[in-house]
C-alpha cells in the first residue's frame, strides 16, 4: 500500500523535515520579496506574444485554402494555444500573478480557452489536486477516474480498455479536464448529480457552447469560402494543444519515483509534511528555456507543487536551490528526459491495464508505487561497508543517519540506492541458492538414474537366473513325461 | 421596428449580442453590442483585450486614464491632471472621490483621492478634451503619495475607479454655505467651489482654512482670484503654526451666523471629532457634512473590527484569527478551499483598512485582493464579501 508514513519512507525525523520546511519557507520567502517590474513585464510580455500570436494565426487562416497559409495559421494557432493554457491560464488561474494586483491579470477573474470553464477547474485543480496531491482517493487527478495508474487500486475488467482510455483521453484532453472538473464542482457544491439546470451544469454549457461555436462555427464561418480548411485547421489546433498539455501533466504526476500517499498520512499532516509530500509526489522533465516556456514551466513540476502560486519565471531558479536541499537531506529529485519520463507513464498504463496477478511487483515496492514497507526487513550481512545495511522499516531501528566515512547525511536517496544493491544482492543470493539446488537436485537425479539402472541390472539377472532355473527344471521333469508317454 | 416574430425579438437579440459584454455593460453605453457580437469571437477574452495592447486607453473592461500633466502646488502637494480612457462617467457630484491605481515595481496600488474638478471639465492646451483632476500631497510615511508627488512622469497609465462618495454639493447650492478645511482637506471641497464658479452659482460661501504656514496652503492664489471674481465668497485662513489650533469656540465671534449656514468639513479625523460634537451640542447636526480620510500609515495595528460588506456583518477579532475563520463564526459564506494559502478559492477584496499576510506580515489595504485563510485584521477593516 502506498506510504502511510511519510517520515519513515523519507528517513528524516520530524525535526529534519521541520526544518526542510522551514528551509523551503524562506526560499518562498525571498522570490516573494523579490518580485517586481521584470516579473510584470515577463507576463506582460508572454500575455501580448501569445495575443499577437493568435491574432496572427486567425489571420493567416483567412487565406487557408492555400496550403502554406493553413499550414502557417495552423502551427501559429496551435502554438498560441498551447501558450495560453499553459503559461498563462495555468498559471495566472493558480495566483501566481495575483500579487501584482491587476484585475485583469488575476486569479479569480481569468478565463482561459479550454472548453471548461476557469472556475470549477480551479476548484477541482487548485483545491483538490494541490491540497491532496497523489492522496489516494482525495485526489482524483490520480488516474483522472478513469485509469488505475496504481496497484493499490483494485484491478477491474474495464482497465483493460486502459491503453484505449489513455489515447482517447490524450486527444480530447480538454474535454477529458472539464467533464472531470465539472463531476468534482458538483460534488464540492453539492448539487445533485442528475438535476440538468443546476448551476454547475449551467456555467459548464454556457462556456462549452462558446467555446465551440468560436472554434467550429464563428471562425469558419468568417473565413467563408475557407470554411472547411478553418475548421480543420482549429480542430487541429486544439488536438496539438491537448496531446502537449496531457504529455506535460503526464510526465509531471507519472513517471517512476512519483509516490503516492494514503489517508492516514494526511491525518495531522503538519505543513513541512506537506511540503514533503508535494515534493516526493511530483515529477519534473528536463527541458531548454523555449520548452519550459512552453510547457507553462511545468517541466518544473516539482517545484511548482512546492509552490503553486509563486511566478513560474521564477521556477528555474527555485529548482537550482530545491536540488540543493535534495542533496543536503540526501532526497531523491525525480527528473529525467521528456521521452524517458513519458515512456515510464507509458509503461505504469499498459501494465496496470493487467489484473495484478500478471504483475510482478506488490504495491510496497512497484515502479509506480512503494511505501516505507518497501525497506522493511531488508537486510544483509556486512558487505565490506563496515556499518550494518538494516534498513529502517516499520520496524527497524539501526539506520545510520550519518556516513561514518563521508559524513554527509543518509537518507532516502541513498535508503533507495542501498535497497537496490540489497535487492540486487539477495537476488544474486538467491540465483546461487537456486543454482546449487539445482545441481544437487542433479546430482540427486544421476545418482537415482544410476541405482534405478543397478536395480534393473539386478533385476533382469534375477530373471535370467530364473529362467534358467526354469529351463533346468523342465529339463528335469521331461523323461517323466516321456516315460508316461512310452507307455 | 421591434416587432417580435417566432420568439426573436430585437431586444432579444441586442441582449444576446451584448450578453459576453454584460460585466463591462454599464459603461459600455452603445459600443456594447459591437463589443458582444466582437466578443463572440474573441471569447473567453473581450475584443479590449487585444485593443488595450495597441493602446492601453482602449479598453473599457477596466477605466483607466493618462496622466497629462503633474502641477506643484505646493512643496510637498501637486495637482494630477487625467485624461480618462473609454466609459468614465463624468458626471460625478463635486466632492466626490475617485479610486487610482498606480503601477510602481509591477505592482498596481490603489488609493482614494476626492476629484479637485467641476463635472464635465475642460482645460485649454489639452485639445478639448475631458479632463479630471487630483490633489494630492505627500505623507511623511505615504510611499504612494511621495510617488505621485515627486515622481510620476507624465504619459504614465494609470486605473480607476468610479467617482463615488456622500460628500457632495447638492444643485442648486444652499443659500448660506460653510466650509471648514485643513491640510489635504481642502481638496473636495476644491471641486465644489469650481463647479460653483463654472456654473456661476456662488452663493454665501464662508471657508476657513487651517494650514501649518502660508507655504503650505493649496490653491491660495486661486482662492484668492476666486474671491476677486466672486465677493460672496470669502476664504479665511488659519495659519496653525502661527496661532495654533483653530478653537471652535470662537466660529461664534468670528463667524456669527455659522449655525443657518449648511458646512462641508474636512480633515484630520480629530478635527472632525470635533466638530461632529460641536455641532451635535447646539442641535445642528443636520447641517453638517464630514469626510473622512483614511491617512496613509504604515504601523497598523492588531486585529480589529471586521465588516463582511455584502452580508452587513461585524466581528471583532484579534490579530491571529484568519478572516475566513472570522466570517465564519458570525455565519457569513465565504468561500475557501484548502485553508492554507495554495488554492487562491478565498480571495476576497479588502474595501477599506488594513489586513495582513498571516505567513509573512505583508499588509494589504484598500482595494487589494487577499487570501482570506491565511490574512487577519490589521485594524477594523471592511472586506467585500
Ligand atoms: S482557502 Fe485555499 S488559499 Fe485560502
Amino acid at each position: 500500500m502506498a506510504i502511510t508514513d511519510i517520515k519513515t519512507f523519507a528517513h528524516l525525523t520530524a525535526a529534519d523535515i521541520e526544518t526542510l520546511g522551514q528551509e523551503l519557507d524562506s526560499i518562498r520567502r525571498s522570490v516573494e520579496l523579490s518580485r517586481g517590474a521584470r516579473d510584470a513585464r515577463y507576463i506582460r510580455r508572454s500575455i501580448a506574444a501569445q495575443r499577437g500570436l493568435e491574432v496572427a494565426g486567425r489571420a493567416v487562416l483567412f487565406g487557408s485554402r492555400n496550403r502554406w497559409a493553413w499550414l502557417t495559421g495552423t502551427v501559429l494557432l496551435s502554438v498560441a494555444k498551447i501558450i495560453e493554457n499553459m503559461e498563462l491560464g495555468h498559471n495566472v488561474s493558480h495566483g501566481q500573478w495575483d500579487w501584482m494586483n491587476d484585475p485583469e491579470i488575476h486569479s479569480s477573474s481569468w478565463e482561459w480557452d479550454m472548453t471548461g470553464p476557469s472556475s470549477q477547474w480551479r476548484r477541482a485543480h487548485n483545491y483538490s489536486h494541490h491540497t491532496y496531491t497523489n492522496v489516494l482517493g482525495k485526489d482524483e487527478d490520480l488516474g483522472f477516474g478513469i485509469m488505475r495508474m496504481t496497484r493499490d487500486e483494485q484491478w477491474k475488467p474495464i482497465h483493460l480498455m486502459q491503453p484505449l482510455a489513455n489515447l482517447l483521453l490524450a486527444t480530447t484532453f480538454e474535454w477529458g479536464i472539464a467533464l472531470h472538473d465539472l463531476s468534482i464542482e458538483k460534488e464540492l457544491a453539492d448539487t445533485p448529480p442528475r438535476e440538468l439546470m443546476s448551476q454547475p451544469n449551467r456555467d459548464f454549457a454556457r462556456k462549452i457552447s462558446r467555446q465551440v461555436a468560436k472554434d467550429f462555427l464563428i471562425y469558419p464561418a468568417l473565413t467563408g469560402p475557407a470554411f472547411k480548411q478553418t475548421l480543420k485547421a482549429n480542430a487541429l489546433a486544439n488536438l496539438v494543444r491537448n496531446l502537449w498539455a496531457y504529455a506535460v501533466i503526464f510526465c509531471g504526476h507519472f513517471p517512476d519515483g512519483a509516490e503516492k500517499f494514503t489517508i492516514e498520512q494526511l491525518e495531522n499532516e503538519t505543513s513541512a509534511e506537506w511540503y514533503l509530500r508535494q515534493m516526493l509526489g511530483s515529477a519534473n522533465f528536463k527541458a531548454g528555456p523555449a520548452m519550459a516556456f512552453m510547457s507553462g514551466n511545468l517541466c518544473y513540476q516539482i517545484e511548482h507543487h512546492l509552490f503553486p502560486d509563486l511566478p513560474s519565471n521564477r521556477y528555474p531558479e527555485i529548482a537550482a536551490r530545491v536540488r540543493e536541499l535534495c542533496d543536503k537531506y540526501d532526497l531523491p529529485y525525480t527528473t529525467g528526459s521528456l521521452g524517458k519520463q513519458y515512456l515510464l507513464a507509458f509503461r505504469t498504463i499498459h501494465k496496470l491495464a493487467l489484473p495484478d496477478r500478471f504483475l510482478k511487483a506488490t504495491a510496497d515496492n512497484a515502479p509506480e508505487t512503494s511505501s516505507e514497507r518497501k525497506f522493511a526487513g531488508i537486510t544483509l550481512p556486512s558487505i565490506g561497508t563496515g556499518w550494518d545495511l538494516t534498513l529502517p522499516g516499520a520496524e527497524s531501528t539501526h539506520w545510520l543517519r550519518i556516513d561514518p566515512e563521508t559524513g554527509k547525511r543518509r537518507g532516502l536517496r541513498s535508503a533507495l540506492h542501498e535497497a537496490k544493491v540489497v535487492l540486487k544482492e539477495k537476488a544474486r543470493q538467491e540465483k546461487e541458492l537456486l543454482r546449487e539446488a539445482k545441481a544437487a537436485l542433479r546430482e540427486k537425479a544421476k545418482h537415482e538414474q544410476e541405482m534405478l539402472r543397478e536395480a534393473t541390472l539386478a533385476l533382469q539377472e534375477r530373471a535370467r537366473h530364473e529362467q534358467a532355473a526354469l529351463r533346468r527344471k523342465a529339463v528335469r521333469d521331461k523323461p517323466f513325461r516321456f516315460g508316461r508317454r512310452r507307455r | 421596428m421591434g416587432s417580435k416574430r417566432g420568439g426573436f425579438s430585437v431586444r432579444g437579440v441586442r441582449e444576446w449580442l451584448e450578453a459576453p459584454a454584460a460585466s463591462v455593460a454599464e459603461r459600455g453605453g452603445r459600443l456594447n453590442v459591437l463589443r458582444g457580437a466582437v466578443a463572440r469571437v474573441t471569447t473567453p477574452l473581450l475584443p479590449d483585450d487585444y485593443l488595450h495592447l495597441a493602446n492601453p486607453l482602449w479598453s473599457a473592461r477596466e477605466l483607466r486614464g493618462r496622466i497629462v500633466e503633474v502641477r506643484k502646488e505646493t512643496a510637498d502637494s501637486a495637482t494630477l491632471v487625467i485624461k480618462p480612457g473609454w466609459g468614465f462617467d463624468f458626471k460625478y457630484q463635486p466632492g466626490q472621490y475617485i479610486g487610482i491605481g498606480i503601477l510602481v515595481d509591477g505592482r498596481w496600488h490603489w488609493r482614494s483621492y476626492s476629484l479637485t474638478c467641476p463635472p464635465n471639465w475642460t482645460e485649454p492646451g489639452h485639445g478639448g478634451k475631458r479632463l479630471i483632476s487630483i490633489a494630492v500631497k505627500a505623507m511623511p510615511e505615504g510611499f504612494l503619495s511621495s510617488h505621485l508627488v515627486s515622481g510620476v512622469p507624465v504619459g504614465t497609465v494609470v486605473r480607476l475607479a468610479a467617482p463615488q462618495g456622500g460628500f457632495v454639493l447638492p444643485y442648486p447650492p444652499p443659500e448660506k454655505v460653510l466650509f471648514l478645511t485643513a491640510g489635504s482637506g481642502i481638496t473636495p471641497v476644491m471641486s465644489m467651489l469650481r463647479a460653483m464658479d463654472r456654473r456661476e452659482l456662488v452663493t454665501d460661501v464662508l471657508h476657513l482654512h487651517s494650514a501649518r504656514t502660508a507655504d503650505d496652503v493649496m490653491f491660495g492664489a486661486e482662492l484668492r482670484a476666486l474671491h476677486d471674481r466672486n465677493p460672496s465668497f470669502r476664504s479665511h485662513l488659519h495659519l496653525t503654526g502661527e496661532h495654533g489650533k483653530f478653537a471652535l469656540a470662537d466660529l461664534d465671534s468670528k463667524f456669527p451666523d455659522w449655525r443657518e449656514r449648511h458646512t462641508w468639513a474636512c480633515g484630520p479625523a480629530a478635527m472632525l471629532d470635533e466638530i461632529d460634537d460641536h455641532w451635535r451640542d447646539v442641535g445642528r447636526s443636520d447641517r453638517l457634512h464630514v469626510e473622512r480620510f483614511e491617512i496613509e500609515r504604515s504601523a497598523v495595528g492588531e486585529g480589529g473590527t471586521v465588516t463582511f460588506g455584502k452580508s452587513g456583518r461585524t466581528t471583532e477579532v484579534d490579530g491571529a484569527t484568519s478572516l475566513l475563520e472570522a466570517g465564519e463564526s458570525v455565519g457569513v459564506r465565504m468561500p475557501f478551499g484548502c485553508r492554507m494559502g495554495i488554492c487562491q478559492t478565498c480571495v476576497v477584496t479588502v474595501n477599506s483598512g488594513y489586513v495582513r499576510d498571516l505567513r509573512n506580515g505583508d499588509e494589504h489595504r484598500e482595494g487589494d485582493k487577499v487570501q482570506t485563510c491565511i490574512s487577519a485584521a490589521a485594524g477594523d477593516c471592511t472586506l467585500d464579501v
